[in-house]
């Protein structure tokens, strides 16, 4: 079940963005240790608005500005978690994340394994991630399998404003750093992939109810976005729509995982899905060689060999930087994943 | 076309390489640390601006002169005891270097660094500081340690990596890690901690806490991006935080022109981000303490950050995988000008009538015994490489609060 699905009965429509704010309005107010920070998230509330009237309501020793700096920003949040504090920064995109890398590799990351426990880096990373806004190669990038790959960190991505706010408070409140990617995509509203088509807002969207108080999704749990019996579809942000969509138009019966937490992931989730179908697609927005997919399908291969009737396929960004005017023939919409899907299906 | 006024031949390009002045086998020309005679430099008051400290950049804070007496405006009021104290650290220091340094070459471990010439640094300023204060040390301020007299067997099974390594054998030795003293834990990863030391210090601040941090790097680990990073940080959030440059020369192999201290100085880098500086004799145990007081006062009075670049030496390898005699010339640390930081404390606590050479020469009797004890104890917890090392399972432990179900697979594959 999504975020969504299972929480239909209470709460107000929220886009992605909304969600997101009111997760660190909440936990602004519920601990006096959660501080944000980040470049124009103060004054301004963010280029996306995700912090929005946030500094006003809770002051400039909360909330405030950072100079454009992502190793700064990146260095200073790990002495603030040395401190004791709950940093939650952003990085204005998460093409811009590499000059943090270090910082958030090197010492985020093994600051608890390093100082043998007395030290830990409780702190929470943001940042926009993946394409469909015609961003170019600086504006799109998905760069969840570096993270994925650095151990220490948890590399999260919410695929709907219901997960985002949930798995974003228990990201705050949990004691490892995080990685936490937002796919800018869904800002605004679902996207599967058919950017020819209207787009739906999320208020349009008869499902999406989020609770205005507190409330968590568990860092270590998928989402079953869409039940099913013929083939699996591991995959998270915007291309859990993607692979709904595809299944919906090919009119077949496809289980979609949403795994949410990359990493560390429910390996269960996954394991009981493709025991069940015997067949199994990754799917991702990022480029394919060593992207998060390759793990995942190592996994299915290790733990699901004698299940599998069919080669496990990959359905990702090409291996090229994210382009501009070539975006959709970038973007693994729908029509890849129904080849895919006949693929797997023919075997 | 070009403009008819700018000729279009000139003479080729050329790339400058900065060189030290000598080279194995010849003598170093140490001119270039311009040096100001003790006493000679200013002393504002703390409220001072950026700008108004740039002379004082150009200039090297001194307070004990050759004659072994502590002169003008930076020699403060000093408690004998705390000179005293001093003297036992740095003495201590040396003697913990010393036989550590041996036991490397022994094969009791497989890697150290000594702090030897730099002593005065760390001892100066953490006896100007508060006990409950944070430092972001490198890895040559071991000092810190055992001026707050950490227990030396703890320290020595971290450098042994043995089953009682407070760190689990997880960290190379010397990369200490000592939170309940103020002490962060240390990164190979150079300048990372400058830029954390000034987040630290903004969290400080943002809890409205009185304590303060300070921030260590080298001459070399200057040119990281961090530097950069930690000195527009502490200067735009007014953090209170000491950043200390230690310019001891060489970078490995790299003397500190090749860092950028060509023409310059290390503390002429804070005037432009608008950071008060200070440049200062890092082997005058009393100018170290006067500067780090003035400096922890600034902090603790809401007024931000200083720089303070401390001049000295490295007189030993980089570290004991290190061979400076490729590179420099052999007698370079006999030849700086500044001395030696503990012959100079030596001299001025004599001149007081609170030491004597007998009673110099039997505490660092004592020292050398009371660390050859501790560490037969520590090598009672075993060596590295021995059976006796923290087990396999604790690899496993701490790369997150809870440890995930792939970790669980993988210990168990491991079998243990």
């Amino acid at each position: 079940m999504s975020g969504i699905e299972q929480n239909n009965t209470g709460g107000t429509p929220m886009t992605m963005i909304q969600a997101l704010r009111s997760a660190m309005d909440v936990m602004l107010e519920r601990d006096d240790n959660v501080v944000i920070f980040g470049q124009d998230v103060g004054y301004f509330g963010g280029v996306f608005r995700c912090t929005d009237g946030l500094q006003t309501k809770y002051g400039k020793q909360r909330v405030f500005d950072a100079p454009i700096s992502e190793n700064g920003i990146a260095g200073a949040a790990i002495g603030m978690a040395a401190y004791g504090l709950r940093p939650v920064a952003e990085i204005q995109f998460a093409d811009y994340i590499y000059p943090a890398y270090d910082q958030i590799v090197s010492e985020a990351a093994r600051m608890r394994y390093r100082s043998g426990g007395s030290f830990t880096s409780s702190l929470v990373f943001r940042t926009p991630c993946g394409g469909g806004i015609y961003g170019g190669q600086t504006h799109s990038q998905s760069p969840e399998a570096i993270f994925a790959h650095a151990t220490g960190l948890r590399t999260v991505m919410p695929s709907n404003p219901y997960d985002a706010k949930g798995l974003l408070i228990a990201s705050i409140e949990n004691d490892d750093p995080v990685i936490f990617l937002e796919p800018k995509r869904l800002y605004n509203g679902p996207f599967d992939g058919h950017h020819d088509r209207p787009v739906t807002a999320w208020s349009k969207y008869p499902d999406n109810l989020v609770p205005e108080g507190y409330y968590n999704v568990p860092l270590d749990k998928a989402a079953i976005a869409r039940e099913g019996k013929a083939l699996t579809i591991i995959t998270y942000g915007t291309t859990v729509w993607v692979a709904k969509a595809a299944a919906e138009d090919a009119g077949i019966d496809a289980e979609v995982i949403d795994l949410r937490s990359l990493w560390p992931l429910d390996l269960e989730a996954i394991v009981t899905s493709v025991k069940k179908t015997g067949r199994c697609i990754v799917l991702h927005e990022a480029t394919r060689t060593c992207g998060f997919g390759a793990e995942l399908v190592a996994l299915v291969q290790e733990h699901c060999f004698y299940h599998l009737q069919a080669p496990v396929e990959r359905v990702t960004g090409w291996d090229t930087p994210y382009p501009h005017a070539q975006e959709w023939d970038y973007f693994p919409g729908p029509s890849r994943v129904i080849d895919a899907m006949q693929r797997v299906l023919e075997d | 076309m070009s403009s008819p006024q700018i000729p279009a031949t000139s003479e080729p390009l050329r790339l400058h390489v900065p060189e030290p002045s000598a080279r194995p086998g010849e003598a170093t020309d140490f001119s270039y640390l311009k040096l100001s005679p003790a006493g000679a430099v200013d002393k504002p008051p703390v409220d001072v601006s950026a700008s108004q400290t740039a002379p004082l950049t150009g200039q090297l804070i001194r307070v004990l002169d050759d004659n072994g007496d502590a002169v003008g405006p930076w020699a403060a009021d000093i408690d004998d005891a705390v000179l005293l104290r001093a003297m036992h650290a740095m003495l201590k220091t040396r003697a913990y270097d010393a036989r550590m340094l041996i036991a490397q070459r022994q094969k009791k471990t497989s890697f150290y660094i000594q702090c030897l010439g730099e002593e005065a640094i760390a001892v100066g300023q953490t006896l100007a500081l508060r006990d409950d204060d944070m430092q972001f040390p490198t890895y040559r301020q071991q000092g810190i340690l055992v001026t707050k007299d950490v227990p030396m067997v703890d320290m020595m099974c971290q450098v042994l990596s043995n089953a009682a390594d407070p760190l689990k054998g997880r960290q190379l030795p010397i990369m200490y890690s000592y939170k309940d003293y103020g002490f962060f834990s240390i990164s190979g990863n150079l300048t990372t901690q400058y830029i954390q030391a000034v987040g630290w210090a903004m969290a400080s601040a943002i809890k409205g806490d009185t304590r303060i941090a300070t921030a260590w790097v080298g001459d070399g680990a200057t040119a990281e991006g961090d530097f950069h990073a930690a000195l527009t940080f502490a200067h735009v959030y007014r953090a209170p935080v000491v950043l200390n440059v230690v310019n001891n020369q060489w970078a490995i192999s790299t003397f500190q022109a090749i860092a950028g201290g060509e023409n310059t100085t290390f503390a002429a880098r804070g005037v432009g981000y608008g950071i008060p500086s200070l440049r200062v004799d890092g082997n005058d145990l009393l100018a170290v303490y006067a500067a780090s007081r003035w400096a922890a006062e600034r902090a603790r009075s809401n007024l931000g950050p200083t720089l303070i670049e401390w001049v000295t030496y490295r007189a030993g390898p980089h570290s004991t995988s290190d061979d400076p005699s490729k590179y420099r010339p052999a007698d370079d640390a006999q030849q700086f000008p500044l001395g030696d930081p503990i012959d100079r404390l030596k001299q001025h606590l004599i001149k007081r009538g609170l030491w004597s050479e007998q009673q110099h020469d039997e505490l660092r009797a004592e020292l050398d015994a009371e660390i050859l004890r501790a560490l037969k104890e520590a090598e009672t917890h075993g060596l590295l490489g021995s059976d006796n090392r923290p087990g396999a399972a604790l690899m496993f432990e701490d790369v997150y609060k809870d440890m995930p179900e792939h970790l669980r697979r993988q210990r168990q594959q491991l079998g243990v």
